[in-house]
């Protein structure tokens, strides 16, 4: 029977939490790294029991941890993130320009094909690969290089880079988003990049429309169709149907447009979640009713899943890498918030159930489908 | 030998549980303590210092016979009780966050 094992970041260690395929009863394992912040544990498709994990704190900088044995055990790798040359420098928040400075990474993309390559996002933004299991680290430049390079600025967060997607049919293909700077792609395999960007429009900007700047907290896609991605912006949630070329709001009828994370079910490429936020001011659940938002059209109808969350006196935030799918059918769907609780749906969001409740604040969560 | 005091979280991913103990070629200072500790221990690489300029991390402390030495040259020699091994070096993790 197959099962499910979900990567659990937080903010004083990770978790692992794995089940069968009933998904009824989750095994805890953990914390690992305990008192550290784990942005990101993640998985490489080509190797289920290769796992990797970004490890950091403010007095010690950053970890790179790797298991090879479905996270048993753990051993170190390369924790050196150099930019490639002289850095540089991007706008900051008052305006003036500011030296590019490593902090953390926010986000690990392992290979769809080789357990040995991964790619890591990271603040202040850069995109960086490894091709042999993590131990070294080369950056992407031409990503930074970009001629808009100096007009990124950092969001509430930091100038973090959380966002990779790897088209499963061209691997010369991935798409990028930085806070706030906004989606990039490349088509070449990460030599060059160009911003994606048309269709969005930001009220924070001067001007709304611009290529650059827009705060973009999350993009997904099913991988059955690659070209059509979903986004939640800083406000808004968006669509393209070409890759990134063009974007349009699907916001519909959601209570808030505000929020960080988005998925999209692994099994019916128009079904997309979403958690909204009252306001880029309040990040908390409006009305203090915690609710996931379902759309099976691909956006602009929304219909909120509510059974199993608390519907009073709620106030935690879903962080934008802290939802994920399983592949399974019925899909499941999980996400973690910042009160420390860990839900789950093994019936793609009718119901839901809490596995943890008491974890360190939730950063991120992954969803690992085993065979 | 020299005895290096490390913080709960470096002797976590050293492996160690209590102080390193190094054998210094050289007159010991806080590079060349730094040093030795990051050729018997690479996974701390970067962790006490920038890999790139091998600057102190700005959250990090030197102390050593009771006293704060972080912002002495890095080739100051250390007190004569740190090279003699009758105290530790120690490596410190500012009070601070939550």
């Amino acid at each position: 029977m197959s099962g499910v094992r979900l990567l659990v970041g937080t903010r004083k260690g990770a978790f692992v939490l794995t089940s069968d395929g009933s998904r009824d009863e989750w095994d805890v394992q953990g914390p690992l790294f305990a008192g550290w912040e784990i942005y990101h544990v993640n998985a490489s498709p080509a190797d289920p029991d290769r796992l990797y994990a970004s490890q950091s704190t403010g007095w010690f900088g950053q970890m790179l941890q790797r298991s090879d044995d479905g996270g048993r055990t753990w051993e170190a790798v390369g924790n050196e993130f150099a930019y490639d040359g002289i850095p540089g420098t991007h706008q900051w928040y008052d305006g003036t320009q500011h030296p590019w400075e490593f902090a953390r990474v926010w986000h690990l993309e392992p290979s769809l094909t080789d357990p040995d390559t991964v790619f890591a996002g990271v603040e202040d933004a850069a995109l960086f690969r490894s091709v042999d299991g993590g131990h070294t680290w080369q950056e992407l430049s031409g990503l930074r290089a970009h001629k808009s390079g100096e007009h990124w600025a950092p969001g509430a967060g930091g100038m973090c880079l959380h966002t990779i997607l790897i088209h499963p049919d061209d691997p010369q293909r991935m798409v990028v988003a930085i806070s706030a700077a906004g989606a990039f792609r490349t088509d070449d395999g990460g030599q060059t990049w160009r911003p994606i960007n048309r269709g969005l429009r930001s009220q924070e900007l001067p001007d709304e429309d611009r290529e650059v700047g827009h705060c973009v907290h999350r993009i997904a896609m099913n991988p059955s169709r690659p070209d059509v991605l979903f986004m939640q912006k800083h406000w808004d949630v968006m669509r393209s149907d070409d890759s990134g070329e063009s974007w349009h709001e699907v916001s519909g009828n959601l209570p808030s447009d505000f929020g960080f994370p988005i998925g999209v079910h692994a099994n019916e490429p128009d079904t997309v979640y979403v958690v909204p936020i009252k306001s880029d001011s309040e990040h908390v659940p409006p009305e203090g009713r915690l609710r996931v938002y379902r759309s099976r059209t691909g956006g602009n109808e929304w219909e909120a899943l509510t059974r199993g969350l608390p519907q009073s006196h709620c106030y935690v935030n879903v962080l934008r890498d802290a939802m994920a799918v399983d592949d399974l059918d019925p899909c499941g769907v999980y996400f973690g918030t910042t009160g420390g609780q860990v839900y789950a749906s093994s019936d793609a969001g009718d119901n839901w159930t809490a596995v943890v409740r008491d974890f360190p604040a939730v950063l991120s969560v992954e969803a690992q489908t085993l065979p | 030998m020299i005895r290096v005091a490390l913080p709960h979280h470096l002797r976590t991913l050293a492996g160690v549980d209590r102080e390193v103990l190094l054998d210094l070629k050289e007159p010991p200072t806080q590079r060349t303590v730094l040093d030795a500790l990051e050729v018997s221990y690479p996974v701390l690489r970067g962790t006490i210092r920038d890999h790139a300029t091998a600057e102190r991390r700005p959250f990090v402390r030197f102390f050593a016979c009771g006293r704060d030495i972080t912002l002495e040259s890095a080739d100051d020699p250390l007190p004569e009780e740190v090279a003699s091994g009758a105290e530790p070096f120690r490596v410190v993790g500012a009070i601070a966050g939550g």
